[in-house]
């Protein structure tokens, strides 16, 4: 397995993969918060979450145009004002959705999934209609794409760095949401005990529609960081819904540590197989790693303990 | 049970059907003789005489099928086919249609998904009864409508560029076979940029796979080397470790068929990690991004990359440009064209050339005419069907520009035979 590279060659792999494994990291906890705090706090299912992701690109992908006609100056920080704009989209179809959908299935979970599900195929149609069914190109500012090189075979591609930079801003914020302010305290508080958090006069139907806006309006950030990395069509949600929610399940429902916990373990064992097997069998072996997990511990790696 | 019933029926009606055709048939044989004696006549062959299998075929029209995904996951690479094959058909009609009559069509969605493909393809030849179905882009969803079109006997015209290994009597495959598109392609890099080393990629499917057994055989039949090969499932958006492998093998040619949103990933992250095309070290050459790819990929990303295909938009002949305005004016200026689109729009003309030999719309007699048709009016240049129902046709290499465009930059000298079942090569 080794013997065909020399040290040198082995240290700039170890360095190389090291470095692709935790852009993989970074990219799996940035698909999967959005989803996990809705999993978590409202035990909906959001299966349109992919779409969600991808109305962050398509945003991305209209402000750009924006940007190119009308304040080209301005193109090269374009990429800020996108995700800020794919946030608040996302947020707004959110919490409509929820207001218009969820709250009233809320007491049955499987219909949830049923009807989030339908709300993807809603929305992967609208993407065919409004922007065609062919993918569109995003296009970045030139400062995003290039990469920086270390040495003569190790090169850090730049929008790696970039993604893992937002995905720690994103999780600190989230982090800082859940334990540190009021609001945050709410959902734990439903999250722990419903009827009780009700009784003690929090809005549980509030503080879920915003959990939900929330958790959409992240997907809307993932999807727009991602135009840098993968395709923008209308059925390109689905290349993410598989990974996130293995990442979900894996790390346990309702645990914001295990979705950290659960995709950096998918991602290291991932890209280390990936090297010295073929992609398609790291995958097998990577998700045969996970089914074992589950079937001994079917919580996930981290599960709150909450008094049924 | 209830399947030895359907058949047993189906025994037991077959004879009467061909009696009553037969005696249709002896009906129409003199009315055609008179009809055929006066003037208006010679125009417009009767259609007693011109269909006489019962196809959707009356004195001033045709009906044809269009089958394919306009929705689901492959709508992406199906919509071209569907536009070209509709101007083509508006064309013939504007030339006055096929044997005098105007065709019309009955577009079906397969919705990207392969039971439904089946399903339509049965509709279509069962209950509309089409004289022709353009349609299917994926192998699995050929694979699927294979059955029903030998069963009801259809003709199917099937575009994409494909894995080969198959010939069917209800099929014309206008894209290329396998080997037609890859050795040509290989031999170009080797003679051309002396490529000694080679890195095969694909997505995990059939066509990549069997494609890079073929690209394997020609490579090492030729005393060089494979360093690597690989092949990651469908959908897969990290390549960040195979570009890494990449860099340590330092392959002179990257040989990638990765293929839907893998793509744009695949070459979005090759640029990031530092890997310029343009440099052409290492060269990458592939068979699965035509022009339609490079819209979502980007041109910036993909620009200095090699593709070997038949057909490219940027093709100087007076065919091609008469074809890209035509396209362009009835779909918008801003339309790119693939190689499988120029295929698809191959279809009712290769069918229109066959019903006028065979001066009738029996599938049977269609197929007993369609070897050696010939087509001096394709957008590519110049094509003839070969007995084993796939086109002979010429191989070119583009170089991907930064406009999203393919610059020639080769192309065969010789039509290269189909040649779908490769001795040596499986």
């Amino acid at each position: 397995m080794f013997e065909e590279y020399s040290m040198a060659e082995l240290t700039d792999i170890l360095f190389m993969q090291g470095f692709a494994g935790l852009i993989l990291f970074s990219v799996l906890v940035l698909m999967a918060l959005g989803l996990a705090i809705i999993f978590g706090q409202m035990g909906v299912i959001n299966m349109a979450h992919g779409e969600f992701m991808i109305l962050g690109a398509y945003t991305t992908y209209l402000t750009s145009h924006i940007f190119e006609t009308y304040l080209p100056a301005l193109f090269d920080g374009y990429f800020f004002v996108a995700m800020a704009l794919a946030f608040l989209v996302c947020f707004a179809l959110g919490v409509l959705v929820e207001w218009g959908m969820i709250r009233f299935l809320f007491k049955r979970p499987l219909d949830t999934l049923l009807a989030t599900w339908g709300l993807s195929l809603i929305l992967q149609q609208s993407y065919r209609t409004v922007f065609g069914a062919r993918e569109v190109g995003v296009t970045l500012p030139e400062w995003m794409m290039g990469s920086y090189s270390m040495t003569e075979t190790i090169e850090v591609p730049i929008n790696g760095i970039f993604v893992m930079v937002l995905t720690l801003f994103i999780a600190s914020g989230v982090y800082f949401l859940m334990f540190r302010s009021l609001w945050g305290k709410q959902v734990r508080a439903v999250v722990q005990n419903r009827p009780m958090a009700g009784a003690v006069g929090i809005d549980t139907g509030k503080v879920d529609r915003y959990t939900f806006g929330i958790g959409c309006g992240i997907a809307g950030i993932a999807g727009s960081a991602f135009t840098m990395i993968g395709s923008t069509g209308p059925t390109s949600g689905q290349l993410y819904i598989v990974d996130t929610f293995l990442v979900v399940v894996f790390g346990g429902a309702q645990s914001l540590i295990g979705t950290i916990a659960s995709a950096f373990t998918i991602s290291q064992s991932q890209s280390t197989l990936e090297f010295f097997l073929s992609g398609s069998m790291a995958k097998v072996i990577t998700l045969l790693i996970v089914v074992g997990i589950l079937m001994l511990r079917p919580q996930g790696l981290f599960a709150l303990k909450i008094r049924q | 049970m209830c399947i030895f019933n359907y058949e047993s029926g189906s025994r037991d009606n077959s004879p009467v059907f061909k009696r009553r055709s037969f005696i249709k048939t002896l009906i129409a044989f003199p009315l055609g003789l008179i009809l055929a004696s006066s003037p208006l006549s010679w125009a417009n062959p009767p259609t007693s005489e011109v269909n006489t299998t019962g196809l959707a075929v009356t004195d001033d029209t045709v009906t044809v099928g269009i089958l394919h995904s306009v929705t689901g996951t492959m709508a992406i690479s199906e919509t071209g086919s569907v536009q070209a094959e509709k101007l083509a058909i508006d064309q013939i009609n504007a030339m006055g249609g096929v044997l005098g009559r105007k065709i019309e069509y009955i577009q079906e969605d397969g919705a990207s998904d392969w039971p439904t493909f089946a399903e339509k393809s049965k509709k279509l030849l069962v209950n509309d009864k089409v004289a022709s179905v353009f349609g299917c882009w994926t192998s699995a969803s050929r694979k699927a409508v294979l059955p029903v079109f030998e069963q009801y006997n259809g003709m199917l015209y099937y575009p994409t560029f494909y894995e080969g290994l198959e010939q069917s009597p209800n099929v014309i495959y206008t894209g290329q076979e396998a080997t037609q598109q890859i050795i040509a392609g290989i031999d170009w890099v080797v003679k051309e940029k002396g490529a000694k080393t080679f890195y095969l990629l694909g997505s995990d499917y059939i066509w990549p796979r069997t494609s890079n057994k073929i690209a394997r055989k020609h490579i090492e039949k030729l005393g060089l080397k494979v360093v690597g090969e690989e092949y990651y499932p469908l959908g897969h958006t990290q390549f960040n470790s195979v570009i890494n492998k990449i860099k340590l093998k330092k392959p002179d040619v990257i040989y990638a068929i990765v293929v839907g949103g893998s793509n744009v990933a695949f070459y979005k992250q090759l640029k990031a990690a530092g890997i310029d095309l343009t440099k052409e070290k290492p060269l990458l050459l592939t068979i699965s991004v035509t022009e339609d790819e490079i819209l979502g990929i980007g041109g910036e990303n993909i620009e200095g990359a090699y593709a070997a295909m038949k057909y490219f938009q940027s093709l100087d002949n007076p065919n091609n440009q008469a074809f890209v305005q035509a396209f362009k004016d009835k779909w918008g200026k801003d339309i790119v064209i693939g190689d499988v689109t120029q295929a698809a729009y191959l279809g009712p003309w290769l069918w229109k050339a066959a019903v006028e030999k065979a001066g009738s719309f029996d599938i049977d007699k269609i197929r007993a005419a369609s070897p050696g048709i010939e087509l001096t009016t394709a957008p590519e240049g110049y094509v003839r069907i070969h007995e084993n129902h796939h086109l002979w046709s010429k191989t070119r290499v583009g170089l991907a520009q930064k406009d999203g465009q393919y610059k020639v930059v080769y192309e065969s000298e010789e039509l290269i035979e189909p040649n779908p079942f490769p001795v040596g090569y499986q």
